[in-house]
């Protein structure tokens, strides 16, 4: 199967396979007017399986929330055909406006134009709290 | 400018300084009667209480300052809808410290990111009350005279107790504590606080469903009400709300220089028998925790 190269754009590699949409509706990559490709289930030298999104535009991505889902993420960013920038991504210590806090005793609940703000608490679990009422995303 | 919203903001070196100056105070009143002059707290209570809003509104008036507030969201704008950030707003143009107490969790941070002036928790939900903690940590350093070396039980209801959980992150910061956790099996100590604070520091502690065989160890034992408003289910709360009363005959196996601990208001849980015992130590709590917390609005007033 082939798909054509990009010549200015992004190509974030090495999503887990089957994540690859999570990421489409997160980015909000539906929104876009230039063409998008998801590639399904590609095999890959790091892991078994893995999935691949090339983005024909060179459009802001948002870091945070790519290294929410899947911090083992790499992105290229293409420039005249070649990759000009590879970019390694990390957890975030804050995500901003992603996730929604589920306790119902949480103040967000009740003031829902406050902004949700998570924090990470636990590295290694990957662990992420709610700032205001410190409930685990789950 | 800074606030109080979680003990765990205050260092080890920094509660040792708040005993201290609360030490200071009961030596000397006279000499601190004049330190807050000219100051106002607001005391924003959106939930009754009335130990924590008297104690703070007592500290404030005993360190020479004024009190102004409200003590039910009834009496204030959230019953016409107003946001904790604009109340946080409209305070700040009238007061120089604001102590909040929230049903909801996170309302006195919401409150923090918005003051002007200092912002302490006094209670949000189940979640911190800091203060409270102050009181209890002093309490103990009184009673026994160290926080090294103890074997501290918490009794009754572990799950939504703010107090509890509190009081067990404060003292998870100092040497050989060990923790026995006595409660019913659906009132236990949340998992994240088992596994994050107690396993994660490698602390010392105990699951148990019986208060008595866990007496004989234990230098305080910290009593807890199963409280009403933190169940969505009537019905839950009457199933558990007896689970453990505290009477003089569960404690005839205790340590002589037990400390009983309670941060009130009792229902029944310690039976009135247990008063006039030498070891109750829960309404000498209440006199320290108005002395912590003139201590606090100090620190944060910086006077």
């Amino acid at each position: 199967m082939t798909i054509d190269a990009i010549k200015n754009g992004i190509v974030i590699d090495h999503i887990k396979a089957g994540r690859a949409m999570e990421i489409y509706e997160a980015l909000g990559l539906a929104d876009l007017d230039c063409s998008v490709a998801i590639i399904k289930n590609v095999v890959s030298k790091k892991s078994a399986r893995k999935d691949i999104i090339k983005i024909d535009a060179d459009i802001p991505v948002n870091l945070a929330v790519l290294g929410y889902i899947d911090p083992d993420i790499t992105i290229n960013i293409i420039k005249d055909g070649r990759v000009a920038e590879k970019k390694h991504i990390e957890l975030p210590k804050k995500i901003y406006g992603i996730l929604r806090c589920k306790n119902p005793r949480c103040i967000t609940t009740v003031e829902q134009e406050l902004p949700q703000i998570f924090k990470l608490t636990d590295p290694e679990k990957r662990t992420y709290r709610c700032i205001y009422c410190e409930s685990k995303v789950k | 400018m800074r606030s109080l919203i979680d003990i765990l903001e205050l260092s080890v070196e920094e509660i040792d300084e708040l005993i201290a100056t609360a030490n200071g105070i009961m030596a000397d009143p006279h000499k601190y009667s004049e330190k807050c002059s000219g100051k106002k707290l607001a005391t924003l209570f959106f939930e009754p209480s009335t130990r924590t809003r008297l104690s703070f509104e007592a500290a404030m008036y005993e360190l020479g300052g004024h009190v102004i507030g409200f003590s039910s969201a009834n009496n204030s704008s959230a019953s016409k809808g107003e946001s904790v950030a604009d109340t946080a707003k409209t305070v700040s143009c009238y007061a120089d410290i604001i102590a909040m107490r929230h049903p909801k969790e996170g309302a006195p941070l919401v409150a923090a990111m918005n003051a002007s002036v200092p912002v302490i928790n006094a209670g949000d939900g189940g979640h911190n009350h800091p203060t409270q903690t102050l009181a209890d940590l002093i309490t103990i350093f009184k009673e026994k005279g160290r926080f090294n070396d103890l074997t501290i039980g918490f009794c009754g209801d572990l799950k939504f107790g703010r107090t509890v959980h509190s009081l067990i992150q404060a003292l998870s910061r100092y040497n050989n504590i060990k923790f026995i956790l006595i409660s019913p099996e659906e009132l236990r100590l949340p998992d994240y606080i088992i596994r994050d604070t107690l396993e994660k520091k490698e602390l010392k502690y105990i699951e148990t469903t019986s208060l008595e065989t866990a007496m004989p160890e234990l230098d305080v034992l910290y009593m807890t009400r199963v409280q009403r408003e933190r169940f969505f289910s009537e019905e839950e709360y009457l199933r558990l709300k007896d689970s453990y009363i505290l009477d003089t005959d569960k404690l005839s196996n205790a340590k002589k220089d037990l400390c009983i601990m309670h941060p009130l208001p009792r229902v029944n849980e310690i039976s009135v028998s247990v008063d006039d015992d030498p070891r109750a130590c829960y309404f000498k709590q209440v006199l320290y925790g108005k002395y912590m917390r003139m201590a606090l609005i100090m620190k944060l007033l910086g006077v």
